[in-house]
């Protein structure tokens, strides 16, 4: 899956679903901080997730994601 | 001793979405019952309900308020939000005051149902969600608004089946008096999705009247044949007298007795014994005896059983003075957990605007209810003190006394 599709879908259901204001959403992100992403959030995310892209997150694959540039990178890391 | 003043109301039932809608189908005795498809498609015996839209509430509240929200606590934050409004309490006032909330509910079925079918598909209890397990609970209505409202006091689920939004009331009232808070968010809420109400009907609780919806809901009628299922939330704030006057709030009405019971006998069967004393409990916590009561918003739901209890309990108790006697349910059905704080405002609005809300369907008495001053049409008078019942299965009762100023 090309990048650009995940990044696609991604923005598409932080938008929609998650209700991110879209020009939050930049690669440099903090999915926390910036992003406001809670650890409940993050539950509703991985059902996202795996019902878009078909795999089940890992917590201890995200110890190391922290923007949303390196979330677009797992998910391609994941599906490719 | 404290006395305790409503100085809020909120509605949203199947009479309409607010006070006003409401006050509308009151006064020209307007059903709000209707058929339910998805019911005759899932099993039910009966696809009868009270008919509710369900609010919008994307860009009122947050996506984590929303999420958490199950059907009936929607319901409950719009009444809630209009009885805060007539009250004069905006958010600013509920962040440096302290507010508490009791609130009935005694199910939260769909949200339940929901997350064992998604645990069933996926084998992953992840896959639920966030909001699922603040869906779940009984105490849904009041987590959720205790932290959209930001209340700060008393916060409590009051689950006492048909009874609970009335018992909510009732300790709203005693919290109140014995001055352990000033302010307090009652009430009561009911969920009405298809998937609650399914083991009600199991037990041929329900009528089946289903050629005529609107006509199904009878109480009193010799032609009853079971209860029909509805819901919605209703609101009032309970407040301190001496506190609402100093705030400068507006005082509706004033709550001056508070009655219960248990009937200690049978799991779904009423007593009019036990509702005797509910009523008489009541009637002495207000000071006052039946000839003071003007009209009586009775629990009758349309089932046989409880309506002619009921009947030989209210012929027992106001008999003598013909106190005219009308049960909303024969337009609302039964609200169920809501139905103790739905039938307060509902009563409330009659006494504010000098009517009697009809027994809509009320044709031919039963040789219990034929002893009763039971009232068909919308009638005017002026009242100046109604009583409102509610029963529920396990036998706890409930009675309230609410009176004008």
């Amino acid at each position: 899956m090309e990048r650009e599709e995940i990044i696609k879908t991604v923005n598409n259901f932080l938008v929609e679903e998650i209700e991110i204001e879209e020009n939050l959403l930049k690669e440099e992100a903090l999915l926390k901080e910036d992003l406001g992403i809670d650890s409940l959030d993050f539950v509703d995310i991985v059902v996202i997730v795996e019902k878009k892209f078909g795999f089940k997150i890992k917590p201890e694959e995200m110890k190391d994601v922290k923007t949303l540039g390196q979330f677009y990178d797992y998910i391609a890391s994941k599906v490719n | 001793m404290r006395r305790v003043v409503i100085t809020g109301m909120g509605i949203y039932s199947c009479l309409g979405k607010n006070l006003d809608e409401v006050l509308e189908s009151l006064r020209v005795g307007r059903s709000g019952i209707g058929i339910d498809p998805k019911r005759t498609e899932y099993g039910y015996r009966s696809p009868l309900t009270g008919i509710l839209e369900r609010p919008v509430l994307k860009g009122i509240l947050d996506r984590r308020a929303r999420v958490c929200l199950p059907e009936q606590g929607e319901y409950a934050y719009m009444a809630t939000a209009e009885a805060l409004r007539n009250a004069g309490i905006d958010l600013d006032y509920l962040e440096n005051n302290e507010v508490g909330i009791l609130y009935g509910n005694d199910s939260s079925a769909k949200a339940v149902i929901e997350a064992h079918t998604t645990a069933m598909e996926y084998k992953d209890t992840q896959m639920m969600g966030s909001g699922a397990i603040f869906q779940s609970m009984n105490s849904t209505v009041t987590m959720n608004l205790s932290t959209i409202f930001k209340l700060r006091g008393i916060n409590l689920t009051v689950s006492a089946a048909c009874a609970s939004g009335s018992h909510a009331i009732g300790l709203g009232m005693m919290y109140i008096r014995n001055g352990l808070q000033d302010v307090i968010i009652c009430g009561g809420a009911q969920e009405t999705n298809y998937l609650s109400m399914g083991s009600f009907d199991g037990i041929a609780a329900f009528s089946t009247r289903v050629d005529e919806p609107t006509k199904a809901s009878r109480p009193f009628d010799r032609d009853h044949d079971g209860l029909v299922p509805s819901g919605g939330a209703a609101t009032v704030i309970l407040e301190d007298y001496d506190h609402a006057v100093k705030r400068g709030a507006p005082i509706i009405a004033e709550l001056v007795g508070y009655g219960f019971s248990s009937n200690g006998v049978n799991i779904s069967q009423p007593s009019d014994q036990g509702s005797i004393n509910a009523m008489m409990r009541a009637l002495n916590d207000a000071g006052m005896e039946p000839k003071d009561i003007d009209y009586i918003n009775a629990h009758a739901t349309s089932t046989i059983q409880g309506d002619q209890l009921e009947a030989k309990a209210l012929d027992q108790l106001f008999g003598e003075y013909r106190t005219p006697i009308s049960s909303t349910k024969s337009m609302t059905g039964h609200e169920c957990w809501m139905a103790g704080a739905s039938e307060a405002v509902y009563s409330t609005l009659m006494m504010l605007n000098d009517f009697i809300a009809p027994n809509i369907n009320f044709e031919n008495p039963d040789e219990f209810s034929r002893n009763l001053n039971i009232i068909s049409q919308p009638t005017p008078k002026s009242l100046r003190a109604i009583l409102s019942n509610s029963f529920g299965f396990g036998g706890t009762n409930s009675a309230l006394i609410i009176k004008k100023l």
